[in-house]
């Protein structure tokens, strides 16, 4: 089983960004798990949501503590929040961030990626919102689901041009991270 | 959108999974009023109806009171009837609880487990429901959105039956459940048709045929009417269970009848829950069997009709019961599944030690370390050690926080 927990602000889309994960890794063929932290969300506010995809049907219903992956949406978060508590050594996570990876102020054993995903948002869909461009990274950089799934996951949610421009930088960043 | 809602299996909002289900049981009525963490369920209810893709009348209310109010007279005139309401608004139907119970009146409603003001909290725990326990609803607490999607078809036919006629609660963990993206195999229309007959109730409200529900009873007939209910209670027992086989043969899956078990075979240590925590306690069962202890979980799926004899099976041979509580009966210093396992033990020959632990209030999180400290106090008591005769653990209080 992997384990990801998604941390950003409220109203960046991080619950939505963690069911549109566990319906593309169901298209992919595996268990899917996601729930929001079940904070009372205020937007800016920090928030987390979690997501468990597996082999097998997945029976646990605790929070995630030691992830497998992180994805940090805003990188502002790292100040406020310990985004990377308990993320394994093994493990990867993911920062929305203009800075390299050595530039961030971050207490782990676990690898480093960073992606400018507020850019590729603005200059693709048109608005700073980031959560289908973290998942695009998150799909290139993990391996754990296509981004083909992940396309058609958010065509799904947000039909028409907002689909296609959200999918549109979902495949942006899915190819810098392949490709970096 | 309109026409008939998609089935299959998809990833879907539990809330999403049992509002689809309900509608798969074609009620007559609904009527509810929207409270965190129900409110997607009814969301997606008028969604339908607005949508025409099913024919239900829903009646909008100012409050849960009125909402229950309304089944309750539907229901009495023949109606299949569905709600759905947590915590405050579970509290606000207190008085019609027994009402729709009173009359026998078959209306099914989910409860989205949430804590009880004051101080006011939205997150899941079971004292909602659990301090209706004596109202003469039926309760049934659910462990995943695929058992509550058939669940709701099975209350249907348990409620229904002319030989129980009662009110049905079919209780899910709040946000945990509600508001958890998971696989689930949404039910097919022709399918729920061929499985669930059409309502045909015992009594109507009839100008034809004129009867009465809920009269006026003096001292010389009213402690009959309690004792039908309680006799209607005792029917619905292998109905719970004839439900649950029945749906297996229909539909593939079962979750247990009055309850389930798991690895309960040689088990020494024997783990009790209701809910959404049945999933983690299967992980760390699996996890600590491959390590050589002997320890197998029972869920208790039924909690009224409380299942004392199935329960004293599984448990008969067992060194020790562990019972997590979500609940707590203030004034006895345990959780009610606790006080009721004891109670059923009393005057029989079995002597197993009964551990409880008060977990999860308020939406405190249930990880898995928490489990295993608990198992290990249960390993404790197995091989010999003493047992305090006293009150439940509560589990992960912090202590420092109470002492500042």
């Amino acid at each position: 089983m992997k384990e990801i927990r998604i941390h950003g602000r409220g109203g960046q889309g991080s619950v939505t960004a963690a069911e549109l994960l566990a319906i593309a890794a169901f298209e992919d063929g595996l268990y899917s798990q996601a729930f929001p932290s079940f904070g009372v969300e205020r937007r800016g506010a920090p928030v987390m949501a979690f997501v468990r995809l597996s082999d097998h049907t997945i029976r646990l219903r605790s929070q995630i503590y030691d992830p497998d992956y992180v994805i940090v949406q805003d990188s502002t978060l790292i100040e406020a929040v310990d985004v990377a508590g308990g993320l394994k050594a093994e493990g990867m996570i993911i920062v929305n961030t203009e800075h390299r990876p050595e530039d961030l102020d971050l207490e782990t054993d676990a690898e480093v990626r960073t992606i400018d995903a507020t850019k590729i948002a603005l200059n693709i869909i048109g608005k700073p919102i980031m959560n289908t461009v973290m998942l695009g990274a998150f799909a290139g950089a993990s391996g754990e689901v296509t981004a083909d799934s992940i396309k058609n996951a958010v065509r799904n949610r947000f039909p028409g041009t907002v689909g296609k421009k959200n999918a549109d930088a979902v495949q942006d960043a899915y190819d810098r991270v392949v490709g970096s | 959108m309109t026409g008939k809602l998609e089935s299959g299996r998809k990833v879907v909002e539990g809330s999403y999974a049992v509002a689809h289900a309900a509608a798969m049981c074609r009620p007559d009525v609904i009527s509810a009023y929207p409270i965190t963490p129900q409110t997607h369920i009814v969301e997606d209810l008028s969604q339908f109806v607005a949508d025409g893709a099913i024919d239900s009348k829903y009646v909008n209310v100012e409050s849960e009171f009125s909402a229950l109010s309304a089944l309750v007279g539907s229901s009495a005139a023949g109606a299949r009837t569905y709600s759905a309401t947590t915590s405050q608004g579970l509290a606000l139907m207190h008085e019609v609880l027994f009402n729709a119970a009173g009359m026998r009146l078959p209306i099914v409603m989910t409860i989205v487990n949430r804590s009880m003001s004051a101080p006011i909290n939205i997150w899941n725990d079971h004292q909602d429901s659990m301090a209706q326990r004596d109202t003469g609803w039926i309760q049934l607490y659910i462990e995943d959105a695929q058992e509550l999607v058939d669940t709701t078809v099975q209350a249907y036919m348990i409620g229904e039956d002319p030989d129980v006629s009662l009110p049905v609660m079919v209780c899910m963990d709040g946000f945990i459940l509600s508001h958890v993206f998971e696989p689930v195999d949404l039910l097919d229309q022709e399918a729920v048709d061929k499985f669930l007959p059409r309502f045909t109730p015992v009594r109507a409200l009839d100008p034809k045929n004129p009867e009465s529900f809920g009269m006026f009873v003096d001292p010389e007939y009213y402690m009959e009417f309690r004792y039908l209910v309680e006799q209607a209670m005792d029917a619905s027992r292998p109905k719970i269970e004839d439900a649950a086989r029945k749906f297996k043969s229909a539909f593939g899956r079962y979750y247990g009848g009055l309850i389930d078990t798991y690895e309960t075979d040689g088990a020494e240590i024997i783990l009790v829950a209701m809910g959404s925590l049945i999933g983690t306690l299967r992980d760390v069962v699996d996890d600590l069997r491959s390590k050589g202890v002997p320890v197998g979980l029972l869920k208790i799926r039924a909690f009224r009709p409380f299942p004392i004899d199935e329960i004293k099976k599984v448990i008969a041979d067992a060194k020790v019961v562990v019972v997590l509580d979500k609940n707590i009966s203030l004034g006895t210093g345990e959780g009610a599944v606790t006080t009721e396992i004891k109670a059923g033990l009393h005057n029989t020959d079995i002597n197993v030690p009964v551990l409880g632990f008060v977990v999860g209030i308020g939406g405190r999180d249930i990880p898995v370390t928490t489990v295993q400290r608990i198992v290990e106090k249960a390993k404790d008591v197995a091989r010999g050690g003493t047992v305090s005769a006293g009150a439940s653990e509560f589990v992960d209080v912090k202590h420092d926080l109470i002492s500042c």
